[in-house]
């Protein structure tokens, strides 16, 4: 179901786009502060598309203090692409329990929409599914329905990715989009029943107001969902703040979908319609190779016809060392603290385990239980090291049904999905 | 006669009253002139600032104006970031126009690679037929950008990791 746009976005005429970008060339300092985010996107794609600059390191550093300076973000967010604005989090700076805001990854498919207004904002639920079309504003989502807050871990379905060989092509995004905040709003199942679902219902699928890049207001950037199950989960909740605050306006401001243990594609930011279907959602990046893996197992570097390729559901166990920092120098006899989280899809994580011999023994560790469903996991260990030299510490998680990560790539896939490959990271003793 | 001194003085009186109109005019103008810069730089305080900021970011003189348009150094343009050579301006002007040079240089693939993601570029996102330039460009990015064979997993990227001291007394 394909939906026009009702919100209205400026600033992507290639002549506003121009003006814009020799305007931050010139170092108009104000212009930033004072113009919407979207133009602040077209600026700096702008910016560097007219070749004024790119992302050499000098660059690199500037790039990251604007968006540091614009969007809340925490400077050492790794900027991957400058239009669509994706950034993602180094694994040392996830250490806290609960990721802050911004400190959250970024991974846009378009651009920020403009003229967010949350007093008028409004949901609609259609669809073939429903008993009839109904339309909430903001404010009413809020008052009407309870109030529910989880911990959720979104995860990027192509976290990872820059591992992959051959590589696909893409973001390339190491280990850092993923994050587990927790978030406030109501469950989408309270809202889909008091608009009436009929029994024909498959699937749902979201609407955002974020603007497609080539700027056509009749494509829709991202419109994904779930199954209907998924759907109607008690942990799957239409959410307006993080960590007690409004969602930062590049997580979906004012309004966003958040469902734990899938792509975390499938959580539609700046929402404003949910569609329920009558078969599987065919809405932007649900079909082709997009958010699919192939249905069987292929040789790495395989061509796979679209027909053969799967929605992926489910993502899978994984683990993330945050303490200490890769590259950490420490004395022959010191215990060395390994600190980090882990989340299993829809799973438990049961055990975890570390290594400091690529493998020939693990070592277990503490684990925490998770808050609720899809929050993640807390892991700490500590390390003994037999000699001097270079050793890298290895985690792996086991889920409940007895998956644990491997220690190389998983199944190679077109698109690059799913590396849930063991994290590392180096440590010299000395 | 008798008025040539009343005359004298009435010129000098005139001279003075003339001198003081134009002194206070100088200083009213300087006054005016003071306020009009004090208010541009109030207003331009955060460009001036910005600039500051940059230059000391920027102590390597990368200055992003015009002349550095063309720049390159050890065979990378700078204000891009990509591999120069003889098919460079080509590619700048057929795949930068729409995306950033970011997205090439993150990416690797073989010539056969390259051709799938601009066919999938005209297919989904509006590119139009490269034409002839085509075979230039695929030629660029196969040699500047082809895959690495990485095996089952890379090993950690040595170059990337910044050692530490970590202190656990």
């Amino acid at each position: 179901m394909k939906r026009p746009k009702e919100i209205k976005k400026t600033g992507n005429s290639s002549e506003e786009r121009n003006e814009r970008s020799r305007a931050l060339m010139q170092g108009r300092r104000r212009f930033l502060k004072n113009s919407s985010l979207s133009a602040i996107q077209l600026a700096i794609g702008a910016h560097l598309l007219n070749g004024s600059s790119s992302l050499n390191l000098n660059q690199h550093a500037q790039l990251k203090s604007l968006l540091s300076q614009i969007e809340g973000k925490h400077p050492g967010m790794r900027v991957l692409n400058d239009r669509p604005i994706n950034a993602e989090t180094p694994a040392h700076l996830l250490k806290d329990l609960v990721t802050p805001a911004d400190l959250f990854f970024v991974r846009n498919n378009g651009l920020v929409p403009t003229n967010i207004n949350a007093d008028t904002w409004k949901l609609t639920i259609d669809g073939e599914a429903v008993s009839r079309t109904k339309t909430y504003a903001l404010q009413e989502l809020k008052t009407r329905f309870e109030n529910v807050r989880y911990q959720i871990t979104l995860e990027c379905g192509g976290n990872g990715r820059q591992e992959f060989n051959p590589p696909a092509k893409g973001n390339q995004w190491t280990v850092g989009a993923v994050g587990c905040a927790e978030w406030t709003g109501v469950r989408l199942r309270d809202v889909l029943e008091d608009v009436g679902i009929k029994n024909n219902a498959v699937y749902i699928g979201y609407h955002g107001a974020d603007l497609h890049l080539s700027g056509d207001p009749n494509k829709e950037v991202i419109s994904r969902g779930v199954p209907i199950e998924k759907a109607m989960e008690p942990e799957t909740i239409i959410a307006w703040a993080m960590n007690g605050e409004d969602l930062p306006v590049l997580n979906g401001y004012p309004l966003r979908l958040v469902i734990g243990g899938y792509p975390a594609s499938c959580s539609g930011k700046w929402l404003t319609g949910i569609s329920v279907r009558d078969r599987i959602h065919d809405g932007s990046k649900m079909g082709g190779q997009s958010y699919r893996v192939p249905c069987k197992p292929v040789a790495p570097g395989s061509k796979v016809a679209d027909e053969d390729m799967c929605i992926i559901e489910q993502m899978p166990v994984k683990s993330l060392i945050t303490y200490p920092k890769t590259g950490a120098t420490i004395k022959l006899g010191d215990t060395l603290p390994i600190k980090g989280h882990a989340w299993a899809g829809e799973r438990n994580v049961q055990t975890m385990a570390l290594s400091i011999d690529f493998g020939k023994t693990w070592q277990p560790c503490n684990l925490t239980k998770a808050v609720n469903k899809f929050a993640w996991q807390h892991f700490e260990g500590k390390l003994k090291f037999p000699d001097k030299g270079y050793y890298e510490v290895w985690a792996k998680a086991t889920d409940d049904k007895g998956e644990s990560q491997p220690m190389l790539l998983p199944g190679w896939n077109p698109r690059g999905y799913l590396n849930n490959a063991c994290h590392r990271i180096a440590v010299k003793v000395i | 006669m008798s008025n040539k001194p009343k005359q004298d003085k009435d010129t000098l009186i005139d001279i003075e009253f003339y001198r003081s109109i134009g002194l206070l005019i100088t200083a009213v103008s300087v006054i005016l002139i003071s306020i009009i810069i004090f208010f541009f730089y109030i207003a331009f305080k955060d460009d001036i600032e910005f600039h500051e900021a940059r230059a000391a970011q920027n102590k390597q003189a990368i200055v992003l104006e015009e002349d550095d348009f063309d720049k390159v150094e050890n065979g990378i343009h700078v204000a891009t970031g990509l591999a120069y050579d003889d098919n460079f301006q080509v590619v700048r002007s057929a795949c930068v126009t729409c995306h950033s040079a970011q997205l090439i240089i993150q990416n690797r693939a073989t010539k056969e690679g390259w051709l799938e993601i601009i066919r999938w570029m005209q297919a989904t996102q509006g590119l139009a037929d490269l034409g002839d330039k085509e075979p230039q460009i695929l030629d660029y990015l196969a040699k500047h950008y082809a895959p690495k064979e990485t095996g089952r997993r890379p090993n950690l990227d040595m170059a990337s990791i910044e050692w530490y001291t970590l202190s656990l007394d």
